[in-house]
């Protein structure tokens, strides 16, 4: 016990550690919110396809010699909005105009590295560095963090009409596409910083696995939010104190720690609806 | 005067889909529009809400009748049917465009939430969960979400689709029930040509050539109604 203990505390004692943490805590957060509405809208590819965007815009901004965030954040959330609207008109189906949006950018950004020679490292923007997160990143996480909660906190009426049915808010005088461009916005932002945490090809974890976890155990709207969070949060973590301890890649600790938890609530669920069957009959 | 359509055309990308349609709808009317597959009657109902445009013509709310005033109970999709969402939370959502920019549920607007379900016999069910519940009370939530909405005007799009008779009677009963006593006008798309024929104020019937509207007891010695039988959308005895 006082061993486990000591390894948490010379944890914390280092301050990259401290900074990953509170990082991926938060971004977690964000992401396991705002996926709660993209999942349960059928959108959740758009995680995955906004963060192939930003790494061709990352890739773009390290050949230009430019700050990395400031071209990859107003370039994922055009993208978002842009996805946003395509799939709200019907013009191509949401799932190719993702599928499309996202290889061609990851198409530009590897073609874009290995042409100009800035010594990018790919491997960090593919899976992620989390130990490597700057203050700014820090900074901007809370930033956000404190915008998704209050939206969620704010809106959470309109959010839940709106993601329930929007055509029923839109036809009772709601401006639902005042809130699908809020929450647009902010996903892009959670996506671009999230790369940091597990890189772009496993982004989309953040925000599926929570929601996911969420939706097999919850009866209502607002346990499946909360659940969502705080589930995203604990993998995150866990995922990250496994990483250090075992000496391996914290994304791919994450995602594993989320797919193990997912598995435990599908089993779970399977448990409870047999002993509610078992009672009934 | 509620509602004042004319000369409306509707279309997609060059598509018409209705064109020339005229009527009007008045409170305490009950309003069936039927038709054909693809006839329009679902992009009419999409048009009254001001969730697409029309291409020509006018779609005029009379009366001071306002958005918010409008319930709807569009067809169910699949994903809402596996919604995590508890019955009153769905119910509840009804009032959200009622309350503008308020942006918590007043203690009024939990009261009315009550008072529906109470109406639709949905009450015992109030925090069970939407996806456990079977087809017949799933519907009947959208409905008091829709009547939660509905000051004076009810928009249902096949609201019966998918139930079984006994259900589907219980939920054309409510729908009644509502327009009778607390006087909120229907409009209503559906297949059911003989239950439109029994309840119904009016009939809008749509089809390519020549459009119907008028009330329903001259709608049964109109020709367009032979269309009908001919496209087998009712049995002929109720047609005569």
């Amino acid at each position: 016990m006082t061993e486990a203990l000591n390894t948490l505390i010379d944890i914390f004692s280092l301050s990259f550690m401290v900074r990953a943490f509170v990082t991926g805590a938060l971004i977690s957060l964000c992401a396991a919110l705002l996926g709660v509405n993209l999942v349960l809208k059928r959108y959740s590819m758009i995680g995955d396809g906004l963060s192939h965007v930003g790494f061709g815009a990352l890739a773009a901004a390290a050949a230009m010699n430019a700050a990395p965030l400031k071209v990859a954040i107003p370039v994922v959330i055009i993208t978002a909005i842009l996805l946003l609207r395509l799939s709200e008109s019907g013009v191509i189906k949401g799932d190719s105009a993702i599928a499309v949006v996202s290889s061609c950018a990851l198409a530009f950004g590897v073609l874009v590295v290995s042409l100009t020679s800035t010594g990018v490292n790919l491997n960090s923007y593919m899976f992620g560095s989390i130990y490597a997160v700057s203050e700014d990143e820090m900074i901007l996480s809370i930033v956000l963090t404190v915008s998704v909660v209050l939206l969620y906190a704010v809106f959470y009426n309109k959010m839940f009409a709106v993601t329930f049915d929007e055509n029923f808010a839109r036809a009772t005088g709601m401006h639902a596409e005042v809130y699908n461009m809020i929450s647009a916005c902010l996903t892009a932002v959670t996506v671009v910083l999230g790369m940091r945490l597990v890189g772009s090809l496993l982004i989309s974890s953040l925000i599926v696995f929570p929601p996911l976890i969420a939706i097999r155990l919850c009866s209502t709207y607002r346990k499946t939010v909360i659940v969502s969070a705080v589930s995203g949060v604990m993998c995150v973590s866990a995922g990250i104190i496994i990483s250090f301890l075992i000496d391996a890649p914290a994304s791919a600790c994450i995602v594993l720690t989320s797919l193990a938890v997912y598995a435990a609530a599908c089993i779970i669920k399977k448990l409870k609806g047999q002993v509610c069957r078992h009672r009934n009959g | 005067m509620l509602i004042e359509c004319r000369d409306v055309c509707l279309a997609y990308e060059n598509h018409i889909v209705v064109k020339g349609l005229s009527f009007t709808v008045d409170s305490g009317d009950y309003l069936c529009v039927i038709g054909e597959n693809g006839s329009g009657k679902t992009t009419l109902m999409r048009a009254l809400l001001g969730l697409k445009d029309v291409s020509g013509g006018s779609i005029e709310f009379r009366d001071g009748l306002k958005m918010h005033e409008i319930g709807y109970m569009p067809q169910q999709n699949g994903a809402q049917r596996n919604f995590p969402a508890s019955v009153r939370e769905i119910v509840l959502s009804g009032m959200t465009g009622r309350s503008g920019f308020g942006l918590f549920y007043s203690k009024h607007d939990k009261e009315e939430a009550v008072k529906c379900m109470e109406r639709l016999g949905i009450y015992p069910l109030r925090d069970r969960s939407y996806r456990e519940l079977s087809g017949g009370q799933q519907q009947r939530v959208l409905l008091a979400r829709a009547a939660c909405a509905a000051g004076r005007l009810l928009l249902l799009d096949e609201p019966a689709s998918g139930l079984d008779e006994l259900a589907s009677e219980e939920l054309y009963g409510l729908i009644s029930e509502m327009n009778r006593k607390q006087g909120v006008a229907v409009i209503m798309v559906t297949h059911d040509v003989n239950r439109a024929l029994r309840d119904a104020t009016h009939i809008l019937h749509l089809h390519k050539d020549e459009t119907f509207f008028g009330d329903k007891e001259s709608y049964a010695q109109c020709s367009v109604c032979s269309h009908h039988v001919h496209a087998g959308g009712c049995r002929e005895e109720k047609c005569d």
